[in-house]
């Protein structure tokens, strides 16, 4: 039972340390699958959560916080999209640009309004969002033992873990069941039929940039205001880039995009937990190994030692209609 | 690098299309400052006199170039290939590690004599960590950004995990390795320049900066006066021409790669050698992207490399000088004003182009008139 129920800590600080990943790999799904290269999801994720951390700051309401931060962030999205969508310009030199912008301005902006080495102001009651108690929450806890799996795992988070796993259902139906998602998958496939068929590529790789920004404001929301109390410089600390190598990882589909990010997450709870603790049979393990495992698993899988991950056919290609 | 050449005079092309666009970058990063509250025209004069106004202050403009020609170079080479290469950071912090090896291991011997097996090493082992991405794109088929990003981040924890447990000093506050003999580092450039008059006072330049003008030179005569440079630019315009051409393109990604990573590596020169004299984590500072932004704005060109090189030297240094003096404008402003550099030089680059060329084919008609 003991061990039941350190698994079911672990797996609770897992399922937290995933939604940040889920959302920015989400964003950079929906992107990439309408053709729009995406290196921008850290300086999205970023942006957003010092939207999110200042507002919250300011209003002292967390709603406020959210909607900053998701006004923000599909604002440096429209800005990646009319670079690579009407500008035709190199897609992942504009997201290069998109962290840079993100992460020297969140910085700067949050020295000279807050004057807290560019931090904003910590938050607490209302400004942040709180976790949600579901039915049978006492009960569960109290019961110890595979109680505690519901209690820590499934229940006690934030509205925005909810949304998050909620997202991938809806992104699934959305992409693989809708007419809309089944044009903006063509789009990234082959966008010369879908500009026959007569439908817009610029207005689909809109669209598609736009719910890209709409999920990153999540994920940067959940960061300053959610899991934490206040935005920190540079507090995405690369969560973009593991984002980016779960997508590659997942094959840019939903189910295994939320499976690899619940991965990733358990392999940095198990990092964060085994701090100095030997493992059984291999001995004492870096913390080092466990944060490099995502990069190292990616390069792997693109190198095609396990599986083959192929990207939408049209993805970084800006389209240019014949003549 | 694409757009349609041709349409525009060279002169023009090369000078005016880069200068309208780093001008909309200006533009931009002035109103952040209009935005913060300070007066943008103020901040330029604190940023050229901190930077330009005295010889210490180019002291420290030319050690930043230094960093930055180096990084510039590396992201240039491979872009002349047609690869997109992310890691130079990634590369240089592990050129970092072959430098602390040798100078720890010749510590002691005067630096004269430990500064070309450095330079190797600096170079080996950025060509190394520049192999694996390139092997794989080449053979493998995976896409260069997405594996040269992870190795950015590999390359970090490695370094992590090399300083805490391996080589760094015991005991020490910080990861760090324990400090190099005096006669070891590369002496500053002070007491060259002391006998002409020219004051660089306790700047840290040092010879590397002379390395990376060779390094230029060399660049220039390898892809305009190569063979290899040649395979490798047509490879880059046009990989199907190439295999028809008889080009290997495997071979062409992975040298190229390879002389990319090794001039990223000599940055650990500069920085481990001649200004640190230890191996720190994060000691390349975000110079591998500024290479980025140097290679964008020089257009892969190594004299207009030198030149945005820099250019972003006086950036740093006067970035530096104007957080010192308006500290709402805290040093992440260079951190802004490259990434619009980026924006405006790479990704929007056909922004300016087409009232150019517009602009061009109506005088000239007008002058045939």
């Amino acid at each position: 039972m003991e061990f039941v129920e350190s698994a079911a800590l672990v797996l609770g600080s897992a399922v937290r340390l995933s939604v940040p990943l889920l959302l920015a790999c989400l964003a950079g799904l929906w992107s990439e699958r309408s053709g729009v290269v995406d290196i921008g999801l850290e300086g999205k994720m970023l942006a957003a959560a010092f939207a999110a951390g200042a507002a919250a700051a300011v209003t002292g309401s967390a709603w406020l916080g959210l909607l900053a931060a998701v006004l923000v962030s599909i604002a440096f999205s429209l800005v990646h999209g009319f670079a690579s969508i009407s500008q035709r310009g190199n897609q992942i030199v504009s997201g290069v640009a998109i962290n840079f912008v993100a992460a020297g301005l969140t910085a700067l902006l949050g020295q000279a309004w807050f004057a807290q080495g560019g931090r904003t102001p910590p938050v607490q009651g209302d400004a942040r969002f709180q976790p949600i108690d579901l039915p049978g929450e006492v009960a569960a806890r109290a019961a110890g033992g595979f109680g505690r799996l519901w209690s820590e795992v499934v229940s006690g988070h934030n509205i925005l873990v909810y949304l998050a796993f909620l997202a991938v259902p809806v992104t699934w139906y959305a992409l693989g069941r809708t007419r809309f998602g089944l044009r903006l998958r063509a789009v990234g496939e082959n966008p010369h039929a879908v500009d026959t068929a007569g439908i817009s590529v610029a207005g689909l790789r809109y669209a598609a940039v736009t719910i890209a920004g709409l999920l990153c404001g999540l994920a940067g929301t959940y960061l300053a205001i959610a899991q934490s109390a206040g935005f920190i410089r540079d507090m995405t600390a690369g969560k973009g880039f593991i984002a980016l190598a779960a997508l590659v990882f997942a094959k840019w589909r939903p189910v295994p995009a939320m499976l690899t990010c619940l991965l990733f997450g358990l392999l940095d709870a198990v990092a964060i937990r085994l701090q100095g603790t030997p493992l059984p049979v291999v001995g004492p393990v870096p913390v080092q190994v466990f944060q490099a495992l995502p990069y190292v698993l990616t390069v792997v899988l693109l190198a095609g030692f396990i599986g083959r991950a192929i990207p939408p056919r049209a993805s970084g290609v800006p389209y240019t209609k014949d003549r | 690098m694409s757009g349609s050449r041709g349409e525009l005079p060279p002169l023009v092309d090369y000078l005016v299309v880069p200068a309208v666009n780093l001008t909309l970058a200006f533009l931009v990063s002035g109103l952040v400052v209009l935005a913060i509250g300070e007066n943008p025209l103020a901040a330029v004069r604190i940023m050229l006199s901190g930077a330009l106004g005295y010889a210490e202050g180019v002291g420290y403009t030319l050690y930043y170039t230094t960093n930055f020609i180096f990084t510039g170079l590396a992201v240039a080479v491979a872009f002349h290939a047609g690869l997109f290469n992310i890691g130079a950071e990634g590369q240089a912090t592990m050129a970092g590690l072959g430098v602390a090896i040798v100078c720890l291991a010749f510590d002691g011997a005067p630096w004269w004599l430990v500064l070309p097996f450095a330079v190797a090493a600096a170079a080996l082992f950025g060509a190394g960590w520049a192999f694996l991405p390139g092997w794989a794109q080449a053979r493998r088929g995976s896409h260069i950004v997405i594996t040269t990003i992870m190795f950015n981040f590999i390359a970090a924890t490695v370094m992590v995990y090399l300083l805490v447990n391996v080589i760094g000093k015991p005991g020490a506050m910080n990861p760090e390795t324990r400090t190099f003999a005096e006669a070891t580092r590369l002496p500053p450039i002070r007491d060259m320049l002391l006998p002409l008059g020219f004051d660089v006072g306790t700047s840290p330049l040092n010879p590397s900066f002379f390395l990376a003008v060779l390094a230029a030179l060399l660049v220039w005569l390898l892809v305009w006066h190569s063979r290899l440079g040649y395979e490798m630019r047509v490879f880059g315009f046009n990989p199907t021409a190439a295999v028809y051409a008889g080009i290997d393109p495997a071979r062409v990604v992975m040298v190229a790669m390879m002389i990319s990573g090794a001039l990223a590596g000599l940055l650990a020169v500069n920085e481990v050698m001649g200004v640190q004299n230890r191996l720190l984590l994060e000691f390349v500072g975000g110079a591998g992207f500024v290479g980025i932004a140097v290679a964008l704005m020089g257009r892969a060109h190594p004299l207009g490399i030198v030149l945005a090189a820099f250019l972003f030297g006086v950036l740093y240094q006067g970035g530096a000088e104007l957080s010192f003096e308006r500290p709402k404008i805290s040093r992440d402003m260079v951190v802004v004003i490259q990434g619009l550099v980026i924006l405006f030089a790479g990704a929007l680059e056909h922004l300016a182009r087409p009232p150019l060329v517009r602009l061009f084919r109506r005088t000239r008609r007008t002058a045939e008139a």
